[in-house]
């Protein structure tokens, strides 16, 4: 049992607070019955932060008088965590909050304009936390927005309580294709990409650079599995081939053994690029200039498709990356950048109906009219039948990009960003 | 000749290198002095309007972008956004002479029509900088949406326009009282932001939403907006940049930034007359004070087109430095 005290008050965030790196700011989450008996019984938000021009303290129920304010609702659950094979990148412990504050900053400076005012309320269960409760408990505080970090189950369950309700689920964190497909839920929208979307960013450069033979290796993980699935569903759709592919059994800590062990792994196979998949990172940084013959790495290490990364400058992405890098010390990682989108999307509703009004707000996105300038050179939209976000996918290395996906050439009747991933007619996803 | 082989290889540029061979000369009798800021390079290339040549290139500040002169025509001034400065550039000598307090990142800006002050969109901080250019201090620093980009004053000075990029608002400023008085919500990534001369529209470009805005500059109600469509081209390509008007308000060229189209507006009835394919994403435009040419920059392509404003053409492309942004002319 989580001792009371460590359900922190936030109550207005200190500015300074903000600037500092690495301080944690995060509500731990007991296990759901405490938390729904202390959340009722306190009846504040855990973090709740309005940003109108000075930071003003501010607790439930005492809305600004001037202002209307659009409450939105942060959950993460972080399952499976990176092994700790290195002290290179250390995992910020504000991934995606920190996304999500600035954000919220962001449509506060708008918001100033249009007497509207956003605050967050932020909740991370831990790993054996029961998560679905903790939704339960804010939906029953009022609570409509959600954005959420959390497993593809427990994301399903969350989407199953409140399905007769007005509250709308941005999916951050969960990749899996099945929720664009059969398990997808009209009060869903998805703003990380799935596995699908992805596979095909990468699979599109391959083609294009004519490296059409991949050797595949797969990790010992679930997700390892699904990222190569998605692999072979792409080699397929542009035509490329898996001439090899191998599970890495070599076990997760490869960096003594790597030397030895990946020359005879990656032998008697003749391909183009070596595509790994072992999403965690356990081994996928250790087969680079080990391979029997020089070839290329993609997939989850080497040349990567992401949403956002360190070295994205183009279309005013500069701006952005300062924003975030002044405010927290460090670089804005793909979590954040999706906690961020998802915030803007639901302020972008609040502006363009000027409304507050929980109804006008998804209406307007779920609108034909929604556009959402994310600093990907074009507009991103949602796709209709399935609540993805379409967004161009970034292909890079460790300190340089590479290229962006879509490639020129690859065609598409509707959006060219719909030649990635799941598209309408191969999707089950139907919505009542 | 180094421009014709740069214009040989993008192979879209067949039709102007070849046109500009058969006429080889400039419509304006007048010699400009045309500068242009080299975002990658650093530096200013300085052109001849009457051959149309490159006649220098000077190295500046960190991150050269929008570029203007002064009313006297003295000074080129320069937003040198990674030094977060504004460079004041002798036109005369070619060199920095001094540096304005801009705040940081600063990358467009206006001058008020009397030639003082100036005011700066400070990218980063949510706010104009509104600086003495002759005492060399800052006036006051308006707080406006998030990304300030696009900067437009009305012809009588009395009101400034600021566009920010995350907010997608066109803000109206009081220059007496340096405050927002009305705020318009136009479509996403407003980029720039230019009054008619006679003060009656406001034209306001939308990078991301695509889109130009014509706004009533007295009732600030928005008259139209204008969208593009170019055959052959993605509807994600067209994104509109910078802009220019004529100063009779008959017409308006529009940058489309990656669709390497500038569109040719009718100021009366707000239609589409004619795109003219110049280099690749255009980005800033500017005219001769004759208005008989325009040139506009072409960042990936790493040049200038000039075209004829009469005969609606291309006539030459210049090849200048590494993303090439800001154009300013000089009034004689």
């Amino acid at each position: 049992m989580t001792p009371i005290t460590n359900l922190a008050k936030h109550e207005g965030c200190p500015s300074d607070a903000l600037a500092q790196p690495g301080r944690n700011f995060r509500a731990k989450a007991p296990h759901a019955a405490t938390l729904h008996k202390l959340l009722k019984a306190l009846g504040f938000f855990a973090f709740l932060m309005p940003m109108t021009g000075g930071l003003i303290p501010m607790t439930a129920g005492t809305a600004a008088a001037e202002s209307e304010e659009v409450a939105i609702a942060y959950i993460s659950q972080i399952v499976e965590r990176p092994p700790k094979l290195s002290n290179l990148d250390i995992p910020p412990e504000d991934e995606g909050l920190a996304g999500g504050l600035l954000s919220i900053k962001d449509n506060n400076t708008t918001g100033r304009f249009m007497k509207q005012a956003y605050a967050l309320k932020h909740l991370e269960v831990p790993a054996d936390g029961d998560v679905v409760a903790a939704f339960d408990a804010l939906r029953a505080e009022g609570l409509q927005h959600f954005v959420l970090n959390v497993p593809a189950d427990a994301l399903l369950e969350m989407a199953d309580h409140a399905k007769d309700e007005d509250v709308l689920l941005f999916n951050a964190g969960a990749r899996d294709d099945r929720l664009r497909r059969a398990d997808c839920r009209a009060n869903v929208l998805h703003i990380t990409p799935s596995r699908a979307m992805l596979a095909d960013a990468l699979a599109q450069f391959l083609a294009w650079k004519r490296w059409r033979n991949w050797f595949l290796v797969v990790g010992r993980r679930d997700s390892d599995a699904r990222f190569a699935e998605a692999i072979r569903r792409s080699a397929k759709r542009f035509g490329a081939k898996i001439v090899a592919e191998k599970n890495w059994d070599y076990g997760p800590d490869a960096r003594r053994t790597a030397q030895a062990e990946v020359p005879a792994f990656t032998q008697d196979a003749d391909y183009d690029v070596l595509v790994v998949a072992d999403e965690i990172g356990e081994f996928g940084e250790y087969l680079a200039y080990r391979t029997w013959d020089p070839r290329p790495i993609a997939g989850t290490q080497g040349l990567t498709p992401t949403t956002w990364h360190r070295t994205h400058e183009q279309w005013g992405a500069a701006q952005l990356q300062s924003r975030f890098l002044k405010t927290n010390g460090r670089f804005m990682a793909p979590l954040d950048y999706h906690v961020w989108a998802a915030i803007r999307a639901i302020g972008e509703g609040a502006t363009r109906t000027q409304s507050t009004a929980f109804a006008d707000i998804e209406g307007y996105i779920r609108s034909p009219d929604f556009e959402l300038a994310g600093f990907k050179g074009q507009k991103l939209t949602f796709r209709e039948w399935n609540g993805q976000l379409r967004q161009p996918i970034l292909l890079t290395a460790a300190r340089a990009l590479v290229s962006t996906s879509p490639q020129q050439g690859f065609l598409h009747e509707r959006s060219l960003l719909d030649t990635m991933g799941l598209d309408e007619p191969e999707s089950e996803c139907r919505f009542e | 000749m180094k421009t014709a082989l740069k214009t040989l290889t993008a192979g879209k540029f067949l039709a102007a290198a070849s046109l500009t061979a058969s006429l080889g000369f400039a419509p304006s009798a007048e010699a400009y002095t045309v500068y242009i800021s080299n975002e990658k390079d650093n530096t200013i290339s300085i052109i001849d309007s009457t051959t149309l040549e490159v006649t220098d290139t000077i190295a500046v500040g960190q991150r050269p972008r929008g570029i203007l002169l002064t009313n006297d025509g003295k000074y080129l001034l320069i937003c040198a956004s990674d030094d977060d400065t504004v460079q004041v550039f002798d036109v005369e000598t070619k060199q920095v002479v001094r540096e304005l307090p801009s705040g940081p990142d600063p990358e467009l800006f206006v001058l008020h029509p009397s030639g003082n002050p100036l005011y700066i969109a400070n990218e980063d901080d949510n706010l104009v900088t509104v600086v003495d250019i002759v005492d060399n201090k800052v006036l006051a620093e308006i707080p406006v949406g998030v990304e300030p980009e696009g900067m437009g004053i009305s012809p009588d000075g009395k009101v400034l326009v600021n566009t920010s990029e995350t907010t997608n608002m066109a803000h109206f400023i009081d220059t007496e009282t340096n405050e927002i008085f009305d705020n318009l919500l136009v479509d996403s990534r407003p980029r720039f932001a230019e009054f008619n001369k006679d003060g009656e529209k406001l034209w306001v470009t939308s990078e991301i939403g695509g889109t130009v805005a014509v706004i009533d500059a007295k009732t600030r109600k928005m008259i139209t907006k204008i969208s593009f469509e170019v055959p052959g081209v993605q509807p994600e390509a067209i994104q509109p940049v910078g802009l220019r008007v004529t100063k009779d308000g008959s017409r308006a060229f529009v940058a489309l930034g990656p669709s390497n189209r500038v569109a040719v507006i009718n100021g009366e009835t707000h239609e589409v007359e004619k795109y003219l394919l110049v280099g690749q994403r255009v980005w800033q435009l500017a005219f001769t004070p004759d208005e008989k040419m325009l040139f506009t920059s072409n960042g990936v392509s790493n040049d200038i087109s000039v075209i004829d404003t009469e005969k609606l053409r291309v006539i030459k492309s210049i090849g200048v430095g590494r993303f090439p942004w800001g154009v300013a002319i000089s009034q004689e």
